[in-house]
Order: C-alpha cells, then structure tokens, then sequence
C-alpha cells in the first residue's frame, strides 16, 4: 500500500522550524523575581505553532492555523507561592507582571512543604530522546488536505452503507518548551506532533452509527497508513449497526486495547500523588500490595525515544525515567512531583506535569500494560457469554473508592464467537476487583498514544441493559 | 481599566492601537478571493483563582491572555488563523492564511465598520471577585473549610476553589457590525473526603457560581449552603449501598439532574450535526419526540447566569429558542454559518471556548419548564425505582443517540417512599426516546447552581441546565447488583 508519505516530502522546507526562545529573558526575568523579593522563582516558556486541515465528503471543510508564546513564573516567598502566566511578552509588561506575582505570594499561606526541588536532584546532562521531527516541518495546507482527503477516500468506499462522515482532519505542529529556575536549571526542548483521524458514519434504515480512527505520531514517516485509519474508521462504523441491548448479567468482559488503556489511565489517576495525599484514591497506603492478577506489570517509561508521553525532564527539571506502577500485580510506586512527594516522605518520581501559569500537577509519561502471551483471538475465544468492549462514555470512575460505572458498547460474545453488536449498555464494577480480575492478557501491543494496553479480559463485571 | 470597561469596543482600540479603517483593511484582505463572510474576534482574558486544602490556602494563580481569530466562511468551509500577537501585521497574515479556504479571486468588497450592533443586558456587574482584596477571598475559604469539617466529625479533608474570570471581548464583521461586550464569570467549589474509620471512604462536592458580583457567595450565605452540601454529601455516599443495574422508573431531583436536557437533547439539536444530517434528531423537526408534559428551551438570556451571554461569539445576541414544545421538536440551535447553510436564523449560539478556537453551534442554559405535579405526588407513584438527587458529567454520541449521566447521590424508592441512599452508577438511555417516557413533571422547575462546563470537540465553554422534579419509566441503570 502507497504510503501517504511521498518523496515530495523530503523536499519540505522546514519552513515552519520554531525560533529558539530567548534564554536571556528566562533569565532576567528570574533575576527581576529575585530582586522584587522573591526568595526563589521558576519560569516556564512556551512556543507553538500548529495547522489543521479538514475535510467531509471529499470537500475541504477547515483550515485552522496557530501561533502562541506564553510565559508563565511560579515565585516563592519563603514557603509561600504564586503563579501566573501572561502573553505580554516584553520587558516593561513583565516588570509589572513579575512584581504583582511576588506581592501575591506573600498574601498566600506559608507551606510547609512548598518550594523547589533540592538542587542536588536535578539533571544536568539532558538525554536525546528525538521529540521533534528533523525531517519534517508543519504541513502544508495543500498536503495537510490531500492525507485527509485520502483517508475519508478510502472510509467512503469501503462499503455501499458508509453514506455520510464527520469528516477526516490531519494536523501538525510544533513546540518549544523551555523551563529555568532559580537553583541554575535550564533546560530547554522542542517537539512536533502529526495526527489524523478519520470519522465515516454508517447508516442502515433510519439507524446510524459512527466510526472513528487515528493515527498520531511524532514522527511523520511513522504515521500509519493513511487509507488503512480510514478503512478501520470504516470497519468500526459498520461493525455497530444492528446494534442492540441485552439483558441485565453478569459475563466477563474483553476489553480492546483503547478500552483497556483506559483502565490503565485510572489507575494512573488512582496512583497519582494529589489524589493520594488528598485522599481521594482507592490506592492510599498501598505500595507492597498486590493490587491486580500476577500477570499485570504496569510501566512508566519518560524517556522512550520519540514517545508521544516523552519529554527529557519534568515540570520541576527532574528526570524522567522507567519505573513500575504494578510489577506482576504488586503496587510498586506512585506517581509523585516534589509537593506530593514531601507530602507522603516518599521521593519524586519525575511525574511533575506543567502548563504555563499553573503549578505542578502530576500525570504519567509513556505510561503501559505489558504485553501478554494471548492473541485477541484466543482470549474472545476463551468466553461463553460475555462482552467485547470497543467503546464507553461517561465520567462514572471513582477513583476515591475504584467505582465503576459506565456507558458501553461492543459486540456480544457467544460461544467464543463476536456474535452481534451491543449498545445502550453500561458496565460496573470496582477497579480493585476488576484488575484483581484480569485473566488474560493480549499479545497486541501497539504505541498509538501515550498511554497503551493490549487486549484484556476481566473475569466478570455487571452489564446493566433491559 | 474601569474606564475602559464602561466602552468595551474601545478598549482594542487604544489598547493596541487598532482603528476601523485597519479593521476594513483586514476584512478585505480576508474576503480577496469569493468568500461569503469574514470577521475579527478580539479577546482579552484575565483569570484568577485561589485554592484551600488542609486548611491551607497554597495555591493562587492569575492569568492574563489575550489574542486575535480571523475566520472566512465560504459556503460550508471555514479558514481560521489566530494569533496571540494582536497587531496589524500578524492579522494581515492571519486574515491571508484563513482566505486560503476559498479558490476563486473575486473584486474585494467595500467594507465600513461601524454600525452599532445591538446586545443585551445581563450582567452589568459593578465588581468581578478580581476585584476583591486576596485576603477576603481567602478567609471566606478558611470559613468554607471550618463550616465544612464542623459538619460531622467523619469529614477528613475539605479543598474549596475560587475562580473569577473576565473576558472582554470584540467582534468586528464583514457585514460593518462592531459589538464588544465585558463577560464576568466566577465559581466557588467545595469537596469533602469522608471517611467512616472502617476503611470506607467517599467524596461529596458542591459549588456554585455565574456572571455575578463576590457578594453573590455571601448573600443569605450561599457558601455556607456549599460547605454543608458537599459534606453532607460525602457523609450520605458513606452509608450507600450497591446501585441496581437494569431498566428501571427513575425520579430525577430539580436542577442540575437536568444535565439529561443537555445530553439527551440539546446536543442532538445542535445546527452543525443537524446540517451534516449526523444528528439521531436530523429532520425530525415537527415529529413527537417527548411526552406532551415536556418543553424544553434554551435560553442564553437569563441575568446573571452562567451560560448567558450578552451576545455570542460572533456578535449575535442571544435569545430563548424553543427546542421541544408539548413534546414536539420545534428548533435547532444555530451559529451563523449553520443558519446560513439551513436557511434559517441564527439563534444566538455561536460560541467558541477562546480566540484560538472557532465557533461552533453550543447550547446556552437548557431547561424543562415546570408542569403541575408536587414532587410528593411523584415520588409517591413510584412503587419501585431509583431517587437521582445530584450528577457527575454525561455523554452523548450524537449520531446513534445514546448518551449517559453519572448519579452521585442516589437513593431506592420504595413503595412510594424514599429509603436508603446508593452507591454512584451511570444511567444511560436514548436520546429521542427518553422524553417520551417522562409521566410526571413537577412543579418546582430549578436552575443549576452554577459550575457546568460543556465540551464539544476540544471546547469548553460554561453553560446552566435546569430541570423540575420528573418520573422517567425505564432508563437503564448501571449499578452493580443485578
């Protein structure tokens, strides 16, 4: 199959490479924290640009073109801190900008456990981990529109019942992030992404269903095929219609890989340290547990080459690296910034996440369930009766006590067989039984985003239906 | 700054120096080739909030954005380019890029701007909490914190959150309309951990808020009511017992359960699925989709509320559409491009979350009016069901119609009584048909008390929900005990 990715390409200009960001202002501004009364100061910077183009019915329906710089400051006074961002990038606004952020920290509690990493923790030799794409610039709107093109091309053709679509849309874009504190870190990184989704919707009679599919990498010659989104886009869609309740059991449930890296998305949340010293999770005082079935290990990777979660230092400068969440089912570490961290006398695990004018949050990086010995197959073939689930909507997780309770759809199992598709159901359970309940574990194990699952199968939950 | 504010459309102008020759120049330069539309969006946002956890108030942030979209509509295409840069060049540049979307150079059109477009009233607020002296706003958390942990000694930990925003924003248009308008919103939120000292722990949360004044909290003492509910909350989840799962009659509490207005329906009905004929409601206009108890409007035009809107995001002022009347569909809500494209008008929906998105057909504040039963009458008909008091968030998938609300306090009722309080679950049902089975409409219709938020393709925009006291005959619920 022709690749989207041609030889046109490798003559892109890059047109679209991002000017580097002044670290001369990073640190004068860290200097104007300081000489304003801060006793210690943090400054964030950000560049991005981006372009999208849409398409539906084979007619170009979008362009979007982006371009934004922000710079956002965390300042202390003593163990009291502020943060703010601004888009007034120029000296005499930032002046002002730096002076009402220090004043407002002094109004703020003192915390104990605020303030900077220990100079000592942070990195000084920053890895190369390729986030940016040397070969390839923004897209250009013309090629942008001919990959979109392409993929709805090959969903519209895929069968006679593919009759309308929401349309296909690819983007690409770049950022620069740098980050400095007043400790000496400087550090400083430029990605770029590429993306296309394609979503064809199915129609049968008066009933319709619609189909989505993606392919997002860092990368552009990594994307997948682009005719190959359209026609999964395509097969997903088709797959739903007919699609009808069931009675209200309990069966065991196949997750698909989106579906399962779900799940591991809520146990992230679970493990994550505001939630923990907050406690608001059903993983409090954990570590050492066996929290899942033996076969699950659950991995935190930063610095995976050209990951899509990587990034060469956190929102704090510290290191990213691998470590277990789950390591054959033992809950082994949490995902922790330096607040959380002083909070639960525990160490930072370089999770510290940042958006501009925010304090740190936490989030994981490359985060996954890895790979078991089972093909999707074998495992859909495991079950009598049961569900395999390919979607779910709603927010119903609660991670303070591992409820489960959501909208679902899939095709019903029978036999071992997918027999025919299921919609208007939900699923519920708790999230400490259900991962204490994975008994197979898929060998289809694919990065598509940050965070990935194989195919799981979960011995038994509650299908609400008629 | 105050000056300013009370001449909104003059703030662009001598805040980076822009004038209506200059905005001519870019329209024009936006419509070169044959385009049907263009326009300016100008925004300046600036933010504040305050946080308490621990009995701590650690976290302040401020924030000040600001940045100008340039949008071609062509037919059903639309060319955007945005920048956060708001000067000439970068709108020329924007205004060249977003014409891309349009192939055929044509003469460029005349433009004068200028005419006043006319916008409502709603929200002429002296003050925003951005104006409040920090200290205030902190000890009014401190108290929240104390009110809340006094509540029942089970309450282990209280974060409570103040955000106030203000947006000002201005749109200029192809058409020689100029409006601009200063939009105020703040929220005050509170959650509780209980814990029950048997390993059982839950959470409860309230809050409130709109396009209102700080001493909104504080009259007849609102945030005393937000401490005290999400405590109680958080107290009552500690006793839950398992939810049901299946079909089942559900009664749905005034207020914020009218989130199943906004799932159910409201997104259903929006122009731009509609148009696109993706929508489960696509051309059922005039059809029966709904009891004859049910009217359903969207109203973008009530004072002081969360989802209202002087005008929308491009310069239409809002207005009350009726989407369901007496159980029959009647409207659609539309932006511009989507009316145009329909032939029809538009209703004052356009909305986008900031500069740096595009409008979009979004609802507004969404409600059921009240009907003539007591919420007595109601929950005595129920022999057995489900008493939904408080929700989480909810879904739709436009397309087969399915959508969900997730319960967050719960209770059985039985034998026309209501008994003991359930665990969480998610209800899911199917948009046109749900209506149908309401029996009952009360006659307490409430708004929400004012901290929703809708996401539509990336955007969030604030928006309100209301709802009477309802029976439903059968949505499916998704509890765990089968």
């Amino acid at each position: 199959m022709a690749r989207a990715h041609d030889e046109s390409s490798k003559n892109d200009p890059l047109q679209n490479l991002m000017e580097p960001i002044d670290t001369a202002l990073a640190e004068w501004v860290l200097d104007a924290a300081k000489s304003q009364g801060a006793t210690a100061a943090e400054v964030l910077m950000m560049s991005a640009e981006s372009l999208a183009a849409g398409v539906r019915l084979g007619e170009v329906e979008k362009l979007k073109s982006s371009r934004e710089r922000r710079l956002g400051i965390r300042v202390f006074r003593g163990q009291s801190s502020a943060t703010a961002a601004t888009a007034e990038i120029d000296r005499g606004a930032l002046n002002d900008f730096v002076a009402n952020t220090v004043k407002m920290a002094g109004l703020a509690s003192p915390d104990p456990w605020s303030g900077l990493p220990d100079p000592a923790m942070h990195l000084h030799d920053l890895p190369e981990l390729a986030l940016a794409d040397t070969d390839t610039g923004i897209i250009s709107a013309e090629r942008a529109l001919e990959f979109a093109r392409s993929g709805e091309k090959a969903a519209l053709g895929a069968d006679p019942r593919i009759k309308n679509s929401e349309g296909a849309e690819f983007e690409s874009g770049r950022y620069r992030i740098l980050f400095a504190n007043s400790n000496g870190f400087n550090g400083e990184y430029e990605g770029s992404e590429f993306g296309l989704t394609v979503a064809p919707i199915a129609q049968d009679g008066d009933a319709m269903q619609q189909g989505f599919w993606y392919t997002a990498n860092r990368r552009f010659s990594r994307l997948e095929d682009f005719e190959g989104v359209g026609k999964t886009a395509a097969r997903r869609a088709l797959r739903r219609l007919g699609a009808r309740k069931v009675r209200t059991t309990r069966v065991p449930v196949v997750f698909d890989p989106d579906m399962a890296a779900s799940l591991v998305r809520s146990i992230a949340g679970a493990a994550s340290g505001p939630a923990l010293y907050r406690g608001a999770s059903f993983l409090i005082n954990r570590i050492g547990a066996q929290v899942a079935s033996p076969g699950v290990s659950i991995i935190d990777d930063g610095r995976i080459l050209s990951g899509l979660g990587s990034k060469p230092f956190d929102g704090e400068g510290l290191a990213t690296g691998r470590r277990h969440l789950i390591e054959k089912g033992t809950l082994r570490n949490y995902l922790l910034d330096c607040y959380s961290a002083r909070k639960l006398k525990m160490q930072p695990t370089g999770n510290a996440s940042r958006s501009v004018g925010q304090a740190p949050s936490v989030s994981s990086t490359n985060l996954y369930l890895e790979a078991g010995p089972y093909t999707p197959e074998q495992i859909i073939g495991s079950v009598k009766q049961g569900l395999y689930l390919t979607e779910m909507i709603g927010f119903g997780v609660n991670l303070v006590t591992g409820d489960y309770s959501r909208g679902a759809g899939g095709m019903w199992i029978e036999d071992g067989q997918l027999a025919y598709p299921v919609q208007e159901i939900t699923i519920a359970g708790n999230l400490s039984e259900m991962f204490a309940g994975i008994e197979m574990i898929g060998n289809d194990f694919h990065w598509r985003s940050s965070v990935v699952s194989p195919t799981l199968k979960i011995s038994e939950m509650t299908i609400a239906g008629v | 700054m105050a000056n300013e504010l009370a001449h909104p459309e003059k703030f662009f102008l001598s805040r980076f120096g822009m004038s209506d020759r200059a905005f001519e120049r870019i329209l024009g330069t936006a419509l070169e080739r044959k385009a049907d539309y263009a326009d300016l969006y100008f925004e300046y946002h600036s933010a504040e909030s305050l946080g308490l956890e621990e009995s701590m108030v650690n976290h302040t942030a401020k924030s000040v954005s600001h940045g100008v979209g340039v949008r071609v509509c062509a037919e059903d295409r639309t060319g955007y380019a945005y920048s956060d840069e708001v000067t000439i060049d970068r709108m020329r540049l924007a205004a060249e890029t977003a014409r891309a979307i349009a192939d055929q150079s044509a003469p460029m059109p005349a433009i004068q701007v200028g005419t006043p477009a006319p916008r409502h009233a709603l929200y002429e607020v002296e003050t925003t909490p951005l104006e409040i002296p920090l200290e205030e706003r902190a000890r009014l958390l401190h108290e929240i914190d104390s009110v809340a942990r006094a509540y029942d000694p089970r309450v282990k930990n209280v974060t409570a959150s103040l955000a106030a925003e203000r947006k000002i924003v201005m749109i200029v248009n192809s058409e020689g309309k100029l409006v601009a308008d200063v939009q105020p919103l703040c929220r005050l939120n509170v959650s509780v951990i209980a814990e029950d000292g048997k390993g059982g722990r839950q959470m409860g949360s309230y809050g409130g808020g709109g396009r209102v004044e700080y001493k909104y909290f504080l009259d007849a003492e609102r945030w005393r009511e937000y401490a005290r509910e999400a405590a109680r909350q958080a107290i009552v989840n500690l006793e839950a017992g398992d939810a049901p799962a299946g079909e089942m009659v559900v009664v749905l509490a005034p207020g914020w359960p009218g989130i199943l207005l906004h799932e159910a329906i409201g997104h259903g009905l929006e122009g731009d699925f509609n148009r696109k004929g993706v929508s489960a409601f696509s051309g059922r206009i005039g059809q029966k989709v709904a009891s004859e108890l049910c009217t359903v409007v969207d109203d973008g035009t009530i004072p002081l509320r969360r989802g209202s809107l002087n005008v929308d995001d491009e310069g239409t002022p809002t207005s009350r559409t009726v989407l369901i009347e007496k159980g029959i569909l009647r409207g659609y809500l539309q932006d511009r491009m989507n009316a145009r494209l329909m032939k029809m008008k538009p209703t004052g929906n356009g909305r986008r979350e900031s500069f740096a998105h595009t409008p979009m057909p979004r609802m507004t504040n969404t409600f059921m009016l009240a009907g003539e039963s007591t919420r007595d009458e109601i929950v005595k008909s129920v022999k057995h069901g489900l008493y939904a008091v408080s929700f989480g968030g909810g879904q739709v998938d436009i397309t087969n119609g399915k959508f969900v609300f997730s319960a967050s306090e719960a209770y059985l009722i039985e034998d026309g009584v209501v008994t003991h309080p359930v665990k969480g679950a998610t209800l899911i049902g199917d948009g046109p048909d749900v209506l149908r089975r309401v029996t009952m409409v009360g006659n307490d219709l409430a708004l929400d008390p004012g901290v929703g938020t809708c996401g539509k393709d990336g955007q969030s925009v604030p928006v309100g929900v209301g709802l009477p006291t309802i029976r439903v005959d059968g949505i499916t619920v998704g509890g765990t005990r089968a």
